[in-house]
């Protein structure tokens, strides 16, 4: 399994967490709720697999090996140990509660740390993170919207985003977990200082779940896993095999 | 296209001397090509013929989502990814722009998606058939979106004013999807393995037949087509749109270097058009009835759909209610 230097690897996470949340919504093709919703979840999706092939194109031009590396291969040809994404969205869709908080947590870290990333000294990450901001802006007020709605609409609503922020809210550690890796990226001045990212990100679920009437659990004692480290759940594994299939499947075609 | 064998409710056409005069000024105005519009006068089965034709191609284009989302979580490239997210996108707001012209008539989205759901409504026989390799992403934006097109160029200047204003906005997109689908194809076979090549005649050979019935019936069995035709709702007949697709199809298939699974298949030097064998309407008939490879699954989803996102729907409106009332009391 290949590490890449850390400035390669937090690309790869961004990229991947992006790619996979963006999967996810393909999912959902032709059984959202409503049309609205058919189009909305499309078009997070759109700018998702648009900001992944971002940061992979970076990413790949940092790699730059004897292997003609590029976003496609970076997206179909690594295995889940290879993959950086959050844990959080890899977790299967279950109800619209489930995929609509798992896309809340992840938008409001999106947002806070694109916020930050757009400031960045490396002007590659500062140009994609300010485009992929101007989206990822919508992307939180629309899933906050439905964390509200969902939460502080009928009894039942209420008790399936209680189970769905229950089911989910272990994978939120890696939101909020400082780490050497970034400090490192920060201090050799790459990237701006991400330690307010965790307050940033509680402040917000704070907030939205306070007008939703949801509580905020304690923070999550998970141990073991870890995308940094591709310690993925097992979800991951199957939703690679969908996705990369044809590649895998015809190395030497041309698509 | 994707409206097939709307009833029209009318067994003769009227003749201008044989209607009164709200009708024959309705008439009159459809023979001069001025639109109708939402709050002028038509008549009843003009009205319901519409909503027919109208919800009959918003289901479809609803329903279109399904074969596409069976390979959208596979597409092999970015790209390729980026670009069918895109036309699933599109397809959604055609169906939803489309419900919003049939509205216009008085009728109600949910009442129609209801009359779909309980198979008394229908959709495009084309959407029932599987997509079994990734070349059919290519070979439906080509042939089913290019039949569609065919169909619905004419439409653009349809009599009634708002679905005539969808359908210049919907051609537009699909236009676009067509190519894309072609480009999917060729590059398959100017770029690809042997695998790949095999891949697009498949889809081709599967793909074919069920796209020339998208056109509906032949001009014998089409009992509705003539009132159609006086109210301009359909321009042109169902055998004419077939055979103009055949017609502008035939050259881009031999460009791609594929061939169609049909042996009687050539140019009429004499007529200036393509001959072609005779079509499976058992098939086509069967899977109007429900029979087809994939009615069953293609309506179960769309039901289940609906029903599993209902607490959703509900929620959204309590919450909507509860902001009103506190808005209400401050």
């Amino acid at each position: 399994m290949t590490k890449y230097d850390e400035l390669t690897e937090f690309l790869l996470r961004l990229g991947d967490s992006a790619l996979i949340q963006a999967q996810r919504l393909c999912e959902w093709t032709g059984r959202a709720p409503a049309l609205e919703e058919e189009m909305g979840m499309m078009n997070v999706g759109l700018d998702l697999v648009g900001q992944a092939r971002n940061w992979y194109e970076y990413a790949a031009e940092r790699i730059n090996d004897d292997t003609d590396t590029d976003a496609d291969t970076l997206a179909f040809r690594r295995d889940e140990r290879a993959f950086r994404n959050l844990l959080l969205v890899e977790q299967p869709n279950g109800d619209f509660a489930v995929t609509m908080t798992k896309q809340f947590f992840y938008d409001a870290w999106q947002f806070h740390l694109l916020t930050m990333l757009k400031g960045a000294n490396d002007e590659r990450i500062a140009a994609i993170a300010a485009k992929s901001l101007k989206e990822v802006t919508y992307h939180l007020r629309r899933s906050s919207q439905w964390v509200e709605r969902l939460g502080d609409g009928t009894e039942e609503s209420h008790q399936r985003m209680e189970k769905a922020v229950d089911a989910v809210w272990r994978f939120t550690f890696e939101l909020v977990e400082k780490n050497d890796a970034e400090l490192a990226l920060s201090e050799s001045g790459n990237i701006p200082a991400l330690t307010e990212l965790p307050g940033k990100w509680l402040a917000t679920v704070n907030e939205v779940f306070a007008k939703a009437t949801l509580t905020v659990p304690d923070a999550p004692n998970t141990f073991y896993l870890s995308a940094r480290t591709g310690m993925h759940s097992e979800h991951l594994g199957t939703l690679l095999a969908e996705m990369q299939f044809l590649q895998r499947a015809y190395p030497d075609a041309s698509w | 296209m994707y409206a097939q064998q709307v009833e029209t409710g009318t067994k003769a056409i009227k003749s201008l001397a044989e209607m009164g005069p709200e009708e024959r000024a309705f008439q009159e105005k459809i023979d001069a090509e001025i639109k109708i519009e939402p709050k002028n006068w038509m008549p009843d089965n003009y009205r319901k013929t519409l909503i027919r034709q109208i919800s009959q191609h918003a289901h479809s284009e609803i329903v279109g989502m399904l074969p596409e989302g069976n390979w959208v979580t596979r597409a092999p490239t970015l790209k390729r990814k980026l670009q069918l997210m895109a036309k699933i996108q599109d397809e959604a707001g055609h169906g939803l722009y489309l419900y919003s012209a049939m509205e216009t008539l008085g009728a109600d989205r949910d009442e129609e998606i209801e009359k779909l759901h309980s198979g008394r409504a229908k959709y495009s026989s084309i959407f029932n058939y599987p997509t079994l390799n990734w070349a059919d992403m290519g070979a439906v934006g080509w042939l089913v979106d290019g039949a569609a097109i065919v169909n619905q160029v004419p439409l653009q200047r349809t009599s009634y004013g708002p679905y005539s204003r969808a359908m210049i906005r919907v051609c537009k997109e699909e236009s676009f999807h067509q190519r894309q689908g072609y480009e999917i194809l060729l590059h398959m076979m100017r770029h690809g393995t042997q695998a790949q090549k095999d891949m697009v005649q498949d889809a081709i050979n599967r793909l074919w037949w069920p796209s020339l019935m998208m056109f509906g019936p032949s001009d014998a069995e089409s009992p509705n087509s003539a009132q159609s035709m006086a109210w301009k709702i359909k321009r042109h007949t169902n055998d004419e749109l077939r055979q103009r697709f055949i017609d502008q199809t035939i050259p881009q298939l031999e460009l791609l270097g594929c061939t169609v699974p049909d042996p009687d298949l050539k140019w009429n030097e004499e007529r200036g058009h393509y001959d072609f064998g005779e079509i499976q309407w058992e098939e086509f008939y069967e899977v109007l009835k429900g029979n087809g490879p994939c009615n069953r699954e293609r309506l179960e989803t769309r039901r289940n759909a609906i029903q599993d996102g209902a607490w959703v729907r509900e929620a959204a409106v309590a919450h909507a209610n509860k902001k009103q009332k506190q808005q209400a009391a401050a």
